[in-house]
């Protein structure tokens, strides 16, 4: 018995060492990142850590949604956050962002214009571009007759049991809105009632709703087509040649994912360091590299193994492009139609 | 005891590799050099590099361990003390405790998670691991009190007073005949608490945060971005490490059995 | 005198089963009743309930319990045999056996559902040995069936142990009179086994019916997405749609729908609670 108690005793004690090194770090010297699955190179964190001192404390989330969730309703607290264009512009309504000290950013001059001031934050006060990117259809070339230009691909019976759709709900709702011709900022309760209907007819061709899982089942011949962002079909075709990206004819989304500060973080100083160092070409070049989506600084993509990607970086005046607006009041009927496709889908 | 036909023995086996089967294929998998699980490229140990390099791995084996053994502890001293004031109420008050504990017991982990996720969120505590650790000992408490509770009614009060007749303070007799008396209850109890603290997966889901994650989480979110070898590694030196604490307390018990058995016939 | 002082040990469990426990499910039946209303305030309503009450999600809730039937009755099926042997084996046999299935138990829930993924997924193992025989890939994930497989796998352990622990009590001499008085093995292992078995029975039963009516990992990570479970409905309220409202409700009709069930199950056994085998 007493042996067994020393035996308990020393696994606490590692247990408690290993905690230890983590645990007891100056706070103002940790920055809690929270940030989309795969959504940057480690190394970067790493050499973030060794330049400036900070300790990274690295979460992940999967959707814009889950990012909303947790600020708005736990007591959790980050330094920075990664949401997306509609998602900054709900948050600034919700004043759940803090404003940022751009004169703190000194490599903000390397982010193009263009990406600046954008509708989601006209004046440029809450966010800092990360990065961009469409929305589109992987597509495996050995599993598909011929070429595909349209979302009505996705709802293809030839294709059964072959095509993965997006775990997200303003990506999927989207996609059938598109495919029905009506705008992805729809708030006409038919049209969404149909897209809503659209998605329910075609859960029994989907093999499943993922996220991050994609990419892997992709690569692996898994499945023959993919409601994909295209930096993830960017990072898939690098490992499956066979696999190839459009953007539908009736016109998608374009995305812009930006690093803001929420307003109860804990470090300013610190985040504004971590985005500052986001935004250095070299580094902002490694995290394109990585992970396959647009970078919105010309000077990154100009040290970039792979800066003219044809599927990251699309002649854009060729394809009919919106962007996300947060849906203010109809926000509730999109997470209703959402758990209510998911519901019927076992049926 | 009677010999246990081949026929059974077949079937048991084959159960007992059912359970083993999956396992097994991680280990496998995890020398593999090929980051694919579908060809085998020759054997290597760089998933078991990577896994040590990692350092958000091993903080959340961290995190877990200490979490578990915290939880068992304090949930075990909380639940045998309890278990020995219950025994001496009147029975009314001690089944509604009883039946209160019970609750966690067969309540589903979601709505235990959920429900203190919101409690949590109420009292303004920040998620971590405080909140990781209270949610823990709360499921853990009623396995405890149900694995002690028998053994103190099993208990011969007479022994107790006994000592107290012959000059023991009540701290004294309780530490040297109720508590050795009840071990038994005490130990499986303990270990069935660490037990489900490791295995813990929903509870932890919902009452963690900013940045605390155990190795539950850390896979699940690991899991969902496809397959990776360091997960293998890091399930091979478990099970291993499981495999040698089970044989080494199971054969430490048998050899004391042996031992006693041969006091017993002499 | 001395009883009552001694009866205080038992205060700090009890608060902290009250703020653990009771108040937590107050808060969720709260919640479950409430809505925020236009001001921002809560204002009661059972909107909620009334939102569940809507066959989409009856039906999410009937396909859930159908699913934990379905995997706790292969668990029975599959365990009790294996139970029934290891407590008549020999002591030996019954010490590997269990060590064997604890190993399983001791790893981690998320390493043992994703230990099947790799074996079974389109371009898994099991899909790579069928290739070689020239056999055509099955598709095994992502269906009702292999939800229902990850909860087998998932839960039987917590099948055999408390009904072996119960055999392992049970006086061989019980069987040895059933035999002096001309009953057969069938007659025996009906009349006497089984009966006695009972309590270990629903032990077992609670273990692998609950976590398998509100499993979302199970249903997410094997069933792709494609099998909602009323889990998973949960907790898409809480983690992604922030309903904490209408997540609460559903909670509450989970929580009052499965502990009826247990309360019934337990009327069939009349042995008090703590008699009932405990594994370990």
């Amino acid at each position: 018995m007493r042996k067994l108690m020393t035996l308990v005793l020393a696994l606490l004690m590692i247990a408690g060492a290993a905690m230890g090194l983590a645990g007891c770090k100056d706070e103002s010297k940790i920055v809690r990142v929270y940030n989309w699955g795969d959504y940057i190179d480690p190394d970067v964190t790493k050499d973030f850590e060794k330049e400036t001192g900070y300790t990274v404390r690295y979460e992940m989330y999967e959707t814009n949604e889950d990012l909303y969730t947790k600020l708005a309703n736990s007591n959790a607290s980050y330094d920075v956050i990664f949401p997306s264009d509609y998602m900054i512009e709900r948050m600034v309504a919700e004043d759940m962002l803090a404003k940022i000290d751009m004169s703190h950013i000194e490599n903000l001059k390397y982010i193009d214009k263009e990406f600046l001031s954008l509708g989601y934050d006209p004046n440029n006060e809450y966010s800092v571009p990360y990065m961009w990117g469409t929305l589109g259809i992987l597509y495996n070339t050995k599993m598909v007759d011929g070429e595909i230009d349209s979302w009505s691909a996705l709802w293809d019976e030839k294709y059964a049991g072959s095509i993965i759709m997006m775990y997200s709900q303003r990506d999927a709702i989207g996609a059938a809105l598109k495919s029905l011709g009506y705008s992805l900022n729809s708030m006409d309760d038919q049209e969404l009632q149909q897209a809503k209907d659209l998605l329910i007819e075609q859960s029994p061709l989907v093999l499943g709703y993922f996220m991050d899982e994609t990419k892997d089942k992709m690569i692996a011949g898994e499945a023959a087509l993919a409601l994909v962002y295209a930096g993830d079909a960017v990072y898939c075709i690098d490992y499956n040649e066979d696999l190839t990206y459009i953007i539908p004819k009736e016109g998608s989304n374009i995305f812009y994912d930006a690093m803001c500060v929420p307003k109860n973080c804990k470090n300013m100083e610190g985040a504004e360091a971590f985005i500052n160092f986001m935004c250095r070409p070299d580094i902002a070049a490694r995290n394109a590299d990585y992970i396959g989506y647009s970078s919105p600084s010309t000077a990154a993509r100009e040290q970039m193994e792979d800066g003219n990607n044809p599927y990251a970086y699309p002649d854009l005046s060729k394809y009919k492009l919106e962007i996300f607006s947060t849906m203010g009041e109809k926000n509730k009927l999109y997470d209703v139609i959402w758990t209510e496709v998911l519901a019927k889908v076992g049926e | 005891m009677k010999k246990t036909s081949v026929l059974g023995k077949i079937y048991v086996g084959l159960i007992v590799a059912f359970l083993q089967l999956p396992i097994l294929c991680l280990i496998v998998y995890s020398f593999n050099e090929s980051k694919s699980r579908a060809v085998w490229q020759g054997f290597s140990l760089k998933w078991y590099q990577a896994l040590f390099q990692d350092s958000e791995m091993i903080t959340s084996l961290g995190t877990t361990l200490l979490c578990a053994f915290l939880a068992a502890i304090i949930s075990t001293i909380i639940a045998t003390v309890a278990a020995i004031g219950m025994n001496s109420m009147r029975r009314f008050t001690s089944t509604s405790i009883m039946t209160v504990a019970y609750i966690p017991m067969l309540n589903a982990d979601i709505v235990t998670g959920v429900s203190l996720l919101i409690l949590f969120t109420m009292l303004k505590m920040e998620l971590g691991f405080a909140t990781l650790l209270l949610s823990h000992i709360t499921f853990c408490i009623p396995y405890v009190l149900f694995s002690v509770m028998p053994k103190i009614r099993q208990f011969d009060y007479s022994k107790f007073e006994a000592a107290l007749d012959l000059g023991a303070t009540p701290g004294l007799a309780m530490r040297k005949i109720m508590i050795p008396d009840i071990m038994p209850g005490i130990v499986s109890g303990f270990f069935m608490a660490l037990t489900l603290s490791i295995d813990d997966f929903i509870v932890s889901f919902f009452t963690t945060g900013n940045g605390v994650q155990n190795l539950s989480i850390k896979i699940y979110t690991m899991a969902k971005r496809g397959i990776s070898p360091t997960i293998n590694a890091l399930s091979t030196i478990m099970y291993l490490v499981i495999l040698a604490i089970l044989l080494y307390t199971n054969l430490r018990s048998m050899n004391q059995d042996k031992q006693k058995n041969r006091k017993g016939t002499n | 005198m001395k009883k009552q002082k001694s009866a205080l040990l038992a205060l700090p469990m009890a608060i902290w089963l009250l703020v653990f426990v009771l108040i937590p499910i107050g808060v969720i039946v709260y919640y479950g009743v409430t809505v925020t209303g236009p001001d921002g305030n809560l204002v009661f309503s059972l909107s909620n309930f009334a939102r569940f009450a809507d066959e989409t999600y009856l039906k999410v809730f009937l396909r859930s319990i159908k699913i934990a039937l379905y995997a706790t009755v292969i668990c029975l099926v599959l365990g009790y045999p294996v139970a029934y042997i290891c407590a008549r084996g020999t002591e030996r046999f019954r010490t590997i056996v269990m060590l064997l299935l604890m190993l399983p138990m001791w790893m981690n829930f998320l390493l043992r559902t994703y230990a099947w993924l790799s074996i079974l997924e389109n371009s898994g193992l099991v899909n790579r040995i069928l290739g070689q025989f020239g056999i055509e890939r099955i598709q095994f994930l992502y269906s009702e069936g292999s939800v229902i497989f990850g909860t087998v796998y998932n839960f039987l352990p917590f099948m055999i142990l408390p009904i072996q622990n119960v055999l392992l009590k049970m006086d061989d001499s019980l069987l040895e009179a059933a035999y002096d008085l001309g009953a057969t093995p069938v007659q025996r292992f009906l009349r006497i086994v089984v009966p006695f078995s009972v309590p270990g029975v629903i032990s077992g039963i609670t273990m692998t019916f609950v976590p398998s009516v509100t499993t979302f990992v199970v249903s997410q990570l094997m069933g792709g997405g494609k099998v909602p479970l009323v889990g998973d409905i949960i907790e898409r309220q809480f983690r992604v749609v922030s309903d904490w409202h209408f997540g609460s409700a559903v909670s509450v009709i989970v929580m009052i729908v499965i502990i009826s069930m247990m309360v019934l199950m337990n009327k069939v056994d009349k042995s008090d609670v703590d008699e009932r085998g405990v594994i370990l």
